[in-house]
């Protein structure tokens, strides 16, 4: 079984057709890159994947697991262990990390039929994850990415990531605003949360994530629709000669 | 978020917890006002003649007064022929043991919630019941007349304290201090007493629980706390009533008193029934209180979470007359539906050195209009006093409305104000970030809810925080902006 098979997906926000016959199929132990032109919808695709309503699905069928994912809420698909690492993480004054994080993965748990852990388990469990992306310990102590530095929100969404142990990550622009030294250790942490059993969606612009996470598939998103996929070579085709070759192929 | 508001509903469409009737057989008298019936109400209460003098003073005073109208509120005509103003569990109000009480009545504190039997010794906590304005039983009180602490019904005060009583009656909130204290103090049935000794610390919390239960009746009940020289205590209110189609009235007066280096800390969790969906029924809670730091660096403290009411008309205010006195207000009030409040605080400042902090977090969701209404009075002789005010106002949805009202009248120059005020919406992009985390729509709302509020719960002794917690998320039943 595939875990994710997306089939002729369309998708519309504020009236606008966006995703226009998206095709992608992932499986257990698979990485894919998505790649393509600002604006071509690859952020679309990842928030009408994890469930905002802002989008509008007109047309085509996701399945996750075997599960029609599109019927369910967007908790229940993180729950189901969909995540995503957003391109603009917000932020929620008032309400801590440490708060949100403890009732997330005690909501994950509940999902699974699993009591909650103990207070001594989470904040070890967290110790643990901090380590892993080298988060600055004072930042948990914060409300929830208030006042957090454009990097330090990305470490902190893998960081997320690495806390509830989804099965599909789509990471969307991660390694933007990270510094050399941030990119290597956030890469790092993705391999080290890689199983045969997940499955991740990277969607960037440059190859120099993909140095560091190697893909097994490349996908070029333009104007709602998947034009090219390839091996992790295409990402450095893409490097070099930008994406005109393709509008090319395409016949524009 | 369509979806996320159905969801919403089907997961908090719980009604009003406490909305129950309890079949106690009640004593009332004939509906309506006039001077019989406070002659009446007196009567029923063996009171003293000059109780009975002070009822028919502001009786009288209250005729020739008109209600307030300055309120961001739209408070519809009241009939006070209409409203029964005596009502008391038939079953009178001295019980040497829980054994004897109406077995209906403790019925009734179970489902409440109130730890009246062992429970209480656990959670340490004295408490006054009063059902239908009179007061039914006063826990602790051998252990607490130990340390000389007097903690009783007021009628019991009026009886056993009345020096305490005639010194300190009207001090802080005079009987024609107002349309409704007025109306108060003419026909007011019961409420609690607290003495604290000098020098004392009184080692527990003192708590009263107010409920409405008989149809059609009004509860007027009347708080008054004394804290002597050097003593220190910490008070809750709660208070709940069943749900009705038509309004009912509550006009309580609290007043405090703080001697020298006194410290008095009052929270109020205010869960008066708030009406239906469509802003039917609920109470009007028209409440005046008011403390006096009268002694030298004295305290006090006004804590309250306000959910619930149709409609209330509240400013829990202090007089700071000692020099080097303190007084803080801290305030929660959520609105949802078509719940109309208009709260604040007043801080007089009259001493030297005094200081006063206002911190206001205003929830408005539905339909419902909730304003903040403050005045900060710094006197000319009032030096070096000073003031911080915080006004935050949070929205959810764009049906409701969020008014603030700050006055602000400085009469020296060494005197510093501070006064800042925010408003701010919950985003769907919150709540989405927290969807996608696994976490419900309805959860996510109580959380940044209760953040955004966790400033003033906190200040809440530790039990009632948590009730107050729940409080607000089950308040905001389907109403994601
Ligand atoms: N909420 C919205 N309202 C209106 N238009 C939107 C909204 N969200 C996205 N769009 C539009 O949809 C198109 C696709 O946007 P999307 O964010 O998916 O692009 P992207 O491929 O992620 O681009 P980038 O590489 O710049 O991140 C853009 O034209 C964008 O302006
Ligand atoms: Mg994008």
């Amino acid at each position: 079984m595939n875990m994710l098979k997306i089939t002729d997906l369309y998708a519309k926000v504020e009236g606008k057709d966006i995703l226009k016959g998206i095709n992608l199929t992932v499986n257990q132990g698979e990485i894919h890159a998505i790649m393509g032109p600002n604006g071509s919808g690859k952020s679309t695709l990842a928030n009408v994947l994890v469930g905002n309503t802002n989008f509008e699905v007109t047309h085509g069928t996701v399945t996750f697991n075997g599960k029609d994912l599109l019927a369910m809420s967007a908790d229940v698909r993180a729950k189901e262990g969909l995540f995503l690492s957003f391109q603009y993480p917000v932020e929620i004054p008032g309400v801590s990390m440490v708060n949100f994080l403890k009732t997330a993965v005690n909501e994950h748990r509940k999902y699974r039929n699993q009591p909650p852990l103990s207070a001594g388990d989470f904040l070890k469990l967290m110790r643990e994850k901090k380590a892993m992306v080298h988060l600055d310990s004072q930042l948990t102590n914060r409300s929830v990415n208030e006042g957090f530095s454009g990097g330090e929100k990305k470490k902190n969404e893998i960081f997320q990531m690495a806390m509830l142990e989804p099965t599909l990550a789509i990471l969307d622009e991660t390694d933007s605003g990270l510094d050399i030294d941030a990119l290597r250790i956030v890469s790092n942490g993705v391999n080290l949360l890689k199983t045969p059993n997940n499955a991740t969606i990277l969607i960037t612009h440059y190859q120099r994530l993909l140095d560091y996470i190697v893909p097994d598939f490349v996908h070029v998103l333009y104007e709602g629709r998947i034009v090219k996929s390839a091996g992790k070579e295409l990402a450095l085709e893409l490097e070099e000669k930008g994406y005109d070759w393709i509008k090319k192929e395409l016949g524009e | 978020m369509e979806d996320q508001n159905k969801l919403l509903h089907e997961v908090t469409g719980r009604d009003y917890r406490f909305g129950f009737v309890t079949d106690i057989e009640t004593d009332t008298i004939v509906k309506g006002l006039n001077e019989q019936v406070v002659r009446i109400i007196s009567a029923k209460k063996d009171e003293p003649e000059w109780m009975l003098e002070f009822r028919l003073k502001s009786y009288r005073r209250w005729l020739t007064m008109k209600m307030p109208d300055w309120a961001q509120l739209k408070i519809p005509e009241i009939n006070y022929q209409d409203i029964i103003f005596y009502a008391a569990p038939k079953e009178q109000a001295k019980y040497e043991s829980l054994n004897e009480v109406d077995p209906e009545l403790l019925r009734t504190f179970e489902k409440l919630g109130i730890p009246l039997e062992e429970q209480k010794m656990l959670s340490g906590v004295a408490v006054d019941a009063v059902i239908d304005s009179v007061s039914v039983k006063t826990t602790f009180k051998e252990t607490l007349a130990e340390r000389g602490i007097i903690f009783c019904s007021f009628s019991e005060a009026v009886k056993h304290h009345p020096d305490l009583i005639q010194q300190y009656l009207g001090m802080a909130v005079p009987y024609n201090d107002n349309y409704f204290a007025a109306l108060n103090s003419a026909v007011f049935s019961d409420g609690s007493f607290v003495y604290i000794p000098k020098g004392t610390r009184c080692p527990m919390e003192l708590s009263t629980y107010f409920r409405i239960n008989a149809q059609n009746t009004g509860q007027f009940e009347r708080t008054l706390i004394i804290a002597d020289d050097d003593s220190y205590v910490s008070y809750l209110e709660g208070c709940t009533a069943p749900m009705r189609d038509e309004n009912q009235l509550h006009a309580a007066v609290v007043e405090i008193i703080a001697l020298d280096r006194a410290e008095v800390k009052y929270s109020t969790v205010q869960n008066w029934y708030p009406g239906d969906k469509n802003g039917k029924g609920g109470i009007f809670n028209f409440v005046t209180k008011r403390g006096i730091c009268k002694g030298i660096s004295s305290k006090i403290l006004w804590n309250q979470v306000e959910t619930g009411s149709a409609i209330t008309w509240k400013y829990p205010s202090c007089i700071l007359i000692g020099d080097n006195s303190i007084a803080e207000f801290n305030s929660v009030a959520l609105t949802n539906n078509y719940q109309q409040a208009d709260t604040g605080t007043k801080m007089i400042h009259i001493g030297k050195n005094t200081k006063s902090s206002i911190v206001s977090k205003g929830i408005s969701a539905g339909h419902s209009s909730n304003s903040y209404r403050g005045l900060v009075r710094v006197a000319p002789k009032a030096e070096n006093s000073r003031n911080y005010s915080q006004c935050d106002s949070l929205l959810l949805g764009d049906t409701c409305g969020a008014h603030t009202f700050p006055y602000i009248e400085v009469a020296n120059s060494s005197s510093v104000i501070e006064h800042e005020a925010t408003t701010s919406k919950i985003g769907e992009d919150q709540i989405f970030y927290c969807n996608q985390r696994g976490i419900s729509t309805e959860d996510a709302i109580g959380m940044i809810v209760n953040g955004y509020a966790r400033e003033v719960i906190n200040k809440l002794p530790m039990e009632f925080a948590v009730e107050a917690q729940k409080l607000l998320q089950i308040s905001l039943e389907g109403s994601v902006g």
